[in-house]
């Protein structure tokens, strides 16, 4: 069953086409990977699928992006990222405490009630595996965590919204050893509730978390398939030859 | 201490350059806190003796020349421009960094405005003042004419600091928010504005700094009448200017040194509650 589905999709930041007729089918509660080297349109593509490049100027999409078979485009933006959330590639807490990061997504929907937030708090940190470590600094500020602490806690805030889908753009990439790998346990057991679309850099990471695999260059999906069939027998020269460490 | 000589003579000698350097850069630090001091104790020690109860007396006359009417006057003159000026200002700012096109002329024209504005001489503003709010507008030598010109003179100032402030805000927050699914308004006003408050209070103080010192733009618009003012069409002088009369007249030197220190004081006091309030709101706990 596919999540989202990705049609015809070209896309122009002014003059340069930074996505050129890319097809691609998400499927639900699957882990699909984007890797490929700097500028290849990874990170544009994940931006497309919540309309993030909407807040770009001079950013031009054609074609289309389906979500359970609907089109974003005639989505209410505000509901699609409700629907889709994002973690970012740097840890993005809001200066204010851990509590009201968390909290933060639920009040813009609407949830005013003091016990139905502190169980969403409570549920979200659980889920982003960082309700142990936190749970007796919920009126701390989050900036004063670590790194990894604070992208979890980014995590759980996107979690808080109960998206169906969630993007992340290069989650590990600012973080230590350490926290990434507790972050890909984190992405590996979220699959069961959510569909995962993931960039990432390190080719590793990507065998070891994803189902899905899809690489770009040059704005174009060279190829796509299941992540074992993808780095075992890669149909594509180019495939071969990147993930072979021939370039990137 | 006579290990650590040697050992500074030694690399003194060593690097000859980097020793120059340090005793310039010490220097110049010295010399400039020195300076500071100087005035400070200047003030203190010249003004001190001279604080009589007669200074505080609720009513003014030539012969306790009392500072209440104008220290009352100083207050309602920083309070009026803060109410007019903080929400102008700041939601001018918003406008120029959330809502305006990146590089659009209006945004290009208002900063150019805004710079020209705070480069121009406060007399100038005083003469502005003069002529449409006391004369124009038949407000008289008054409180309120007073704030408003001063108003028009802080407002550059807010607004380009609270711009700045808006600015410095990475654009990371933003797209966090936008990516809960929240809009442009809940955005700009729960996540970018508060982290923005510490940058807007220092502009706030920068105008309060700039009010509670000026003298120019307020002889020609509030006057100088010694009294508690009845309304805010009432004249009334603030601290600086009767400090600028008390001297200027000649007669009460002293007591001009001893009003110097109230206003010393009470400016170190609004600093000191600026402070505060931005490590309360910034804090982020």
């Amino acid at each position: 069953m596919d999540k989202m589905m990705v049609k015809n999709l070209d896309l122009y930041y002014g003059d340069f086409q930074a996505l050129d007729d890319v097809n691609l089918a998400i499927p639900e509660n699957q882990i699909t990977a984007f890797i490929g080297p700097s500028g290849c349109g990874k990170s544009t593509m994940i931006k497309t699928l919540n309309r993030m490049n909407d807040l770009i100027e001079g950013c031009k999409i054609e074609g289309e992006v389906l979500l359970d078979g609907k089109s974003i485009q005639e989505l209410d933006v505000n509901t699609l990222r409700k629907r889709v959330g994002m973690v970012f590639q740097k840890p993005n807490p809001f200066p204010m405490s851990v509590y009201d990061n968390i909290a933060y997504g639920p009040r813009t929907h609407g949830v005013r009630s003091k016990a139905k937030l502190d169980d969403i708090v409570e549920k979200s940190l659980m889920d982003a595996a960082i309700w142990d470590e936190l749970k007796d600094r919920l009126k701390k500020s989050a900036l004063g965590l670590s790194g990894g602490q604070q992208q979890r806690i980014c995590i759980a805030r996107a979690l808080a919204i109960q998206p169906e889908v969630l993007l992340m753009d290069e989650p590990t990439s600012a973080l230590d050893p350490i926290s990434t790998a507790k972050i890909e346990e984190l992405v590996s057991t979220l699959k069961k509730e959510y569909t995962i679309v993931i960039v990432t850099h390190n080719m590793q990471q990507a065998v070891r978390i994803s189902d899905q695999t899809a690489f770009f260059l040059h704005g174009q999906i060279v190829e796509h398939g299941t992540t074992a069939q993808f780095f075992s027998i890669p149909q594509d020269k180019r495939t071969e030859d990147y993930i072979t460490g021939r370039f990137g | 201490m006579g290990a650590r000589l040697k050992f500074s003579i030694e690399t003194a000698r060593r690097y000859p350059l980097s020793f120059v350097l340090k005793v310039l850069v010490v220097g110049s630090a010295l010399l400039t806190l020195g300076a500071l001091f100087f005035l400070l104790a200047y003030i203190i020690v010249n003004g001190v003796p001279h604080l009589k109860p007669s200074l505080f007396a609720w009513k003014y006359n030539t012969k306790n020349v009392s500072l209440v009417p104008a220290l009352l006057n100083t207050l309602i003159i920083v309070g009026i421009p803060l109410i007019v000026t903080v929400p102008l200002g700041v939601f001018s700012a918003i406008y120029l960094c959330e809502y305006a096109k990146k590089g659009s002329k209006v945004v290009e024209v208002v900063r150019i405005t805004a710079e020209t504005l705070s480069g121009i001489p406060s007399i100038v503003y005083g003469l502005f003042g003069l002529l449409f709010f006391v004369i124009y507008l038949r407000w008289g030598y008054s409180i309120l004419a007073g704030s408003m010109t001063l108003s028009i003179m802080i407002l550059p100032l807010i607004m380009r600091t609270a711009e700045e402030a808006l600015l410095s805000i990475p654009t990371s927050l933003r797209e966090a928010s936008f990516a809960l699914g929240a809009g442009k308004l809940r955005t700009v006003f729960r996540i970018v504005l508060p982290a923005a408050i510490p940058g807007i209070l220092s502009g706030v103080i920068l105008g309060i700094g700039r009010i509670v010192g000026e003298t120019a733009a307020l002889i020609y618009t509030a006057g100088t009448v010694p009294r508690i003012p009845g309304s805010v069409f009432s004249s009334g002088r603030t601290l600086a200017i009767h400090l600028y009369t008390l001297s200027s007249e000649g007669f009460h030197t002293n007591e001009a040194f001893a009003t110097a220190v109230v206003l010393l004081i009470i400016v170190l006091l609004i600093n000191a509650l600026s402070a505060g309030l931005a490590r309360r709101l910034g804090g982020g706990n």
